[in-house]
């Protein structure tokens, strides 16, 4: 067993060695290296093949026509050009969007810079269990609504949000559907027509594929109007410029193909060992699910060890790679904004880790990794004065701190 | 962020971990920081008649800076008198485990323990016992 162990696949995945055999077959003379635009000889051509085909691969796993994908150089650029895009276009329509207060930074800072250029944006209190509220979203939508940007499945705490009934909610008030899919692609099934989804972002290195590369679907039918955030050339149709990475584009390709045809057993696979991580960790006193445990992705399991500072037992744990929800980073100290937002308190918010499991993640690995993270816990609350005073009984939401 | 070997040694082997009684009259107990910021210290000093701590024992929930600035404090302060012990600056210890600038909040934290935990037992003791006055 080799380690540390990663188990922080949400932050992201090694390609996998198929995709890679496949990719590395793009780039040198040897290969299909063309540029996918050049029209005047058979190595574009072969470029734009290759392109073509791993834009097939990405559409189908989402149940897309390929026109409708656009390629980008990850989700951050799809969220961007989704969400500025969409707002640009049809500012004369309204200026007013909604989004969700635990969205991923890459849908906040867009919606920011809106506020600044004369937007309006609605961020919605999620439920405590992460979940957005369907009669909270309705009662947001106004006249001059034209975009919701709700995610898929949230990267800290991996709650599946129901985008179908936001969809058919969108739809019906007639205003744009957008959803970060970075999380949920290749995991959980989308059907962007049976879920109404009007843009959609992806990305190619949260599912084994190369980083550098993801996507946004634009709806063609009815059809959806986003204005370019990069322009030279007008490749993909004039919404994103710039000469195709053919090796990342086939990379994509072959990671959602696999995805595709492997997601059902894996995500199968992924479920087992999360319970049985959760299921070791669980027998301990005072330990906290963050997010919904059944409307849940099955390789997240983002929990609060009362009683235990985050930083510090990161830093007990280092033979594994996990993330904290504690960010000790600065003189002062920010716990997430996703577990704020749920209504944690900040002991609880400053206490959780995330654990993601993937692909390659072993049962073995899963039981070494309940091991150490018990006994971690038990002496790092043999350490903490409150502990002990949560075992004698103080009620410490009673206790005057002196804050510093 | 990478950490100071002494920092690891002190977060891995802390030393002086444990409580003593709240209510013996030669214990002072200081408790400093909120869990809502991350850290809370719990530094105890064991004085005897002559004024001298004689023994002190911490409990931390923080950083791996907190847990080591508390740890060091105790080794610190045993032997000493409680004017000594007062005298005890942050930037001694954040010297001594080499803190980043954004963990200095930690060596902070432990000088306002062993000034909590001194005045605790002064209180205590205050009115009619001359002894720690004569430290």
């Amino acid at each position: 067993m080799k380690r540390p162990i990663y188990l922080d696949y949400s932050a992201t995945t090694p390609v996998d060695p198929r995709v890679a055999d496949k990719l590395c077959s793009y780039l040198t003379m040897d290969g299909d290296f063309g540029n996918a635009a050049s029209r005047s000889h058979t190595f574009g051509w072969r470029a734009e093949q290759a392109v073509e085909a791993a834009r097939a691969d990405v559409a189908a796993l989402i149940g897309a026509d390929p026109k409708e994908i656009v390629w980008t150089s990850g989700a951050t650029e799809a969220n961007n050009l989704a969400i500025k895009g969409a707002a640009h276009f049809y500012s004369k329509k309204g200026k007013h969007l909604i989004t969700c207060k635990t969205e991923h930074k890459a849908v906040l800072d867009p919606c920011r810079q809106l506020e600044r250029e004369g937007f309006e944006v609605t961020y919605l209190d999620p439920e405590s269990n992460g979940l957005v509220d369907l009669g909270k979203l309705a009662a947001a939508i106004r006249p001059d609504t034209i975009l919701v940007s709700i995610m898929h499945v949230n990267n800290e705490i991996g709650v599946i949000q129901d985008v179908a009934a936001i969809g058919a909610l969108c739809r019906e008030k007639g205003v744009l559907f957008h959803s970060d899919a970075a999380q949920s692609a290749g995991k959980v099934p989308i059907d962007v027509n049976g879920m109404n989804i009007d843009l959609l972002s992806l990305s190619a290195h949260k599912i084994y594929g190369p980083k550098g590369i993801g996507a946004l679907y634009v709806r063609r039918k009815p059809r959806v109007r986003i204005e370019a955030q990069i322009h030279g050339g007008g490749h993909e149709r004039g919404m994103r410029s710039g000469t195709l990475a053919t090796h990342q584009c086939v990379g994509m390709g072959e990671a959602y193909r696999i995805a595709r045809e492997e997601m059902a057993a894996e995500g199968e696979r992924i479920r087992v060992l999360r319970d049985r991580l959760f299921g070791a960790l669980k027998e301990m006193p005072e330990v906290y699910v963050n997010g919904d445990l059944d409307h849940r992705v099955a390789g997240n399991l983002n929990i609060s060890f009362n009683f235990v500072e985050g930083e510090s037992l990161i830093m007990a744990l280092k033979d594994i790679a996990v993330s904290s929800g504690s960010a000790c980073t600065s003189a002062s100290l920010e716990p997430s904004y996703v577990l704020r937002a749920l209504g944690r308190n900040d002991e609880l918010a400053h206490s959780s880790i995330r654990f993601t499991i993937g692909r390659f993640t072993t049962t073995e690995e899963i039981d070494f990794t309940a091991r150490l993270v018990r006994e971690k816990v038990n002496k790092l609350r043999e350490l903490s004065p409150l502990w002990e005073m949560y075992q004698e009984g103080v009620d410490l939401s009673k206790v005057q701190w002196a804050a510093h | 962020m990478a950490y100071s070997d002494k920092v690891l040694d002190h977060y891995e082997n802390p030393r002086n971990v444990g409580s003593f009684d709240k209510g013996d009259p030669s214990i002072g107990t200081g408790m400093v920081g909120a869990p809502a910021c991350g850290d809370v210290m719990k530094l105890q000093i064991k004085v005897n008649d002559q004024g001298v701590i004689e023994d002190a024992k911490f409990k931390t929930y923080g950083c791996g800076s907190a847990i080591a600035s508390s740890s060091l404090l105790t080794e610190w302060v045993k032997g000493k008198t409680l004017n000594e012990a007062a005298q005890i600056k942050n930037t001694q210890i954040a010297e001594e485990l080499a803190l980043p600038p954004v963990k200095i909040h930690c060596s902070v934290l432990a000088e306002d323990a062993i000034k909590a935990a001194i005045a605790d037992y002064q209180s205590k003791t205050a009115g009619g016992d001359d002894k720690a006055d004569a430290a």
